[in-house]
């Protein structure tokens, strides 16, 4: 008697506000490898579906954004952690959707696991050197802080299923800002499987929601939405027409724009760019008081 | 009441007509536009009249600038930037440094030209707007040479050409938060100042001239909004820096989609100026009216929302209105005024009915008894009470001497109605507390937050929004960011 088994198939489900669901439109989509074998049913979101994440992002928002840098440089090694050990998984998943032999999928995948290590690091870094104080002609404390725009949509690189993903990902969420990214259209399964990832890291439910599909279709609601500060249209690259399109959907409620870059390279350390694109730079003053014979004054 | 010559017509002291002299200034009776160094008519011959707000009385004409002028300082200054972005940092410098004094040397003179064709009272031109329009240069010539430290990249290079597009509540200061950075960085810029106040742009290109900068690297073209959307709209510029509208921010940020062009908007607000029960409440009724009425209340962030909480509501607002009894309003000239004119005759029309719909959606108006000139565009310091978030007055720019007085019982509340705005510029906390400052400080959302003081600015302050207030800051390290490729 052969002794093989009948795999237990695993059904790809979107990752929205800390929970599994399947698109509410009941759309799938067929995701193949790069000879057209096919690898799973990938949920086609809806323009509810990006509806609903960005509910579910803007309640994540506050605890987030409010939470201590050191909590979530924490919980984005945490991230690291998880992926190390689900390596082989991952591999499999980028060698099959981007067509890589094992050897160079597997460096994807470190290289990935390690760019959540180099953003986690950032969490308590970045406004000692994105901010500080100014010194003002006048008797007042003057201190510029960096703080998070607010729900990022990101249009994850379509070429760069896991690696580029992490790496547009993980700059929106170190600062405090949340996330509704659409991953790449025909790559989708690493990025779903993340959210499996990101589920059992201790980030809070709606920091991040992923959501499979077209990101024509998606990107146009989440440009358009009222409730998105920044978008970053990473998807784009080598569509102007979209980039334009989705830019001047975004220009209504003046969201900051993050443009494709032509030939991004996933595989280089970043610099802070992506980081400083979704923040806000407050600047708080107040008066020094005198200390003389007349008691403290503004 | 008594007039004896020493009381008043509101019990105070009376004041002697203290006006600065005119004659510091020599307006031209036309101007051309600054282009390539040389001023010269437009291309069409167009020209367009500028008023002093405060008499009606026509200043000077003014070229309007067409497509073919457009054209004519987009390209000076893009030729202009080859030599200017490979100058020695330190040479710029120089240049940015030399600028700098000659505003300080002309400084009465600018001043008194500013409160003409802008109806500032000559109290602000002179210990406002220029000072910072000085410091402002000076800041930024420093930085021409060290921008390898500025912590964008070891080597980061200029943008380009800028097209500029400024407005007409600070004109020479936002000339000067547009130009500084933009040429310390090495860019090349072509700016219009706003229609209704030509004439401190003009005045800055002689300086550029005395300065000995180089042709090109200014070119100033006055013009209406169609000359500003020529420009924005231009094949041949980099970067789009605006101050203005929030309308015409989305408009601009519509035009420069998918154009690759670097954009950084600075625009409207609906500032809150919360006032908790401890605080000191003569430092805040000072604060409070610098924060609407300093400008005429024509400042994007300005403090047009008063969140007061309610145990101290009518106490604040006795003080308040007290206060107001004694703003001067009048002659811009006159160095004892507080409030001078509305800009323009569009301004006041939009102030107006605004006021009025305050009026009609059931606002208590109260404006501070004064006698307005009869020439000239003028509000009354003007107060809106009992006023509700669905209000206009509580929602809308007004952009004039008109507060919208709301109330607030807890911390939560005050935080929830003063980020209840789709803007996001500044804000005010007035309280003894100091951990409740900084808890209130952290959960507003605007780019500026004063505790206890209002409408303080300075060169190395970053300044701008969150949200519908635009993006990109100005001012210190940060304002450097829009003017380098790294």
């Amino acid at each position: 008697m052969s002794t093989d088994r009948l795999s237990v198939l695993k059904t790809y489900k979107l990752f929205v506000g800390g929970k599994f669901p399947r698109s509410e439109s009941g759309r799938v989509y067929e995701v193949t490898d790069a000879k057209g074998n096919w690898l799973a049913n990938a949920p086609r979101s809806s323009r509810k579906d990006a509806r609903d994440a960005v509910v579910a992002a803007r309640k994540a928002f506050g605890g987030w954004s409010g939470a201590t840098a050191y909590n979530r440089g924490q919980i984005l090694y945490r991230v690291a952690e998880m992926l190390e050990g689900r390596r082989e998984q991952f591999t499999a998943e980028v060698a099959a959707g981007e067509g890589l032999s094992k050897a160079k999928a597997a460096a994807q995948v470190d290289a990935a696991v390690d760019r959540w290590v180099w953003y986690a690091g950032w969490s308590d870094k970045i406004a000692q050197v994105a901010g500080g104080a100014n010194p003002v002609a006048g008797p007042y404390f003057n201190l510029s802080t960096p703080e998070p725009t607010g729900v990022v949509a990101v249009l994850a690189p379509s070429d760069s299923s896991f690696l580029g993903l992490v790496s547009v990902l993980a700059p929106v969420i170190v600062t405090g800002n949340t996330a509704v990214v659409v991953p790449s259209e025909s790559a989708p399964l690493p990025a779903l499987s993340l959210g499996e990832v990101l589920a059992t890291s201790d980030l809070p439910g709606g920091v991040v929601n992923l959501l499979s599909g077209s990101p024509a279709e998606i990107g146009r609601p989440l440009a358009a939405h009222q409730d998105v500060n920044a978008i970053d249209l990473a998807a784009t690259a080598g569509d102007a027409e979209l980039a334009r399109e989705l830019e001047v959907a975004a220009a209504d409620n003046l969201k900051r724009v993050l443009r494709p870059e032509a030939r991004a390279d996933w595989q280089t350390t970043p610099g802070t760019d992506r980081m400083l694109a979704f923040l806000e730079t407050k600047t708080v003053w107040h008066p020094m008081g005198g200390l003389g014979a007349g008691g403290s004054s503004y | 009441m008594t007039n004896d010559g020493f009381h008043g017509q509101n019990g105070v002291f009376a004041y002697a007509p203290a006006p600065e002299s005119r004659s510091v200034v020599d307006i031209a009776p036309s101007y051309g536009l600054f282009i390539d160094g040389e001023f010269r008519e437009a291309a069409d011959g167009k020209v367009f009249k500028t008023l002093a707000p405060a008499s009606e009385e026509v200043l000077s004409e003014v070229a309007q600038a067409g497509a073919a002028d457009v054209d004519a300082a987009v390209a000076a200054a893009r030729k202009a930037f080859t030599g200017w972005s490979a100058l020695p940092g330190a040479e710029r410098a120089k240049y940015l440094f030399r600028i700098a004094r000659v505003i300080q040397e002309r400084s009465r003179e600018l001043a008194v030209l500013e409160t003409l064709d802008n109806g500032k009272p000559i109290k602000e031109s002179r210990d406002a707007d220029l000072p910072l329009v000085a410091a402002h240069f000076f800041y930024y010539a420093g930085w021409a040479d060290k921008l390898d430290h500025a912590g964008f990249g070891p080597a980061p290079r200029p943008v380009g050409v800028a097209g500029q597009v400024i407005p007409w509540n600070f004109p020479l200061l936002m000339l000067a938060w547009k130009i500084a950075p933009a040429l310390a960085c090495g860019n090349t810029v072509v700016l219009k100042p706003a229609e209704t106040t030509p004439l401190s742009a003009l005045f800055f290109a002689d300086i550029c001239r005395q300065a000995g900068l180089p042709r090109g690297v200014v070119n100033i073209l006055t013009g209406d909004g169609a000359t500003g959307a020529e420009l924005v709209g231009h094949d041949g510029i980099d970067k789009v820096a605006f101050t203005g509208s929030t309308a015409v921010g989305k408009e601009i940020a519509r035009t420069v989609a998918g154009t690759g062009k670097r954009l950084t908007l600075e625009l409207g607000g609906k500032g809150a100026n919360i006032v908790f029960d401890d605080a000191p409440i003569d430092q805040a009724v000072e604060g409070i009216v610098g924060g609407i009425f300093f400008n005429q209340g024509q400042v994007c962030c300005a403090g047009s929302r008063l969140l007061v909480q309610e145990s101290i509501h009518d106490e604040l607002l006795d003080a308040l209105k007290r206060r107001l009894t004694t703003l001067r309003v009048g002659d811009p000239l006159d160095k004892n005024t507080d409030v001078g004119a509305i800009n323009s005759a569009e301004q006041l029309a939009r102030i107006t009915e605004l006021a009025e719909a305050g009026e009609a959606e059931g606002a208590e108006r109260w404006s501070a008894p004064c006698e307005l000139p009869s020439n000239g565009y003028w509000f009354a310091p003007t107060l809106f009470l009992g006023v509700s978030q669905a209000h206009r007055v509580a929602r809308e720019e007004i952009f004039g001497p008109v507060l919208s007085v709301l109330t607030f019982r807890t911390p939560d509340e005050a935080v929830a109605k003063a980020n209840n705005t789709p803007y996001g510029l500044s804000a005010g906390v007035w309280t003894e507390k100091g951990s409740r400052i900084l808890a209130m400080a952290g959960r507003l959302r605007a780019g500026v937050v004063w505790a206890n003081t209002f409408n303080k600015f300075d060169p190395t302050s970053p300044f701008g929004g969150y949200r519908e207030s635009g993006f990109g800051r100005e001012g210190g390290r940060h304002g450097l960011e829009a003017y380098l490729e790294h």
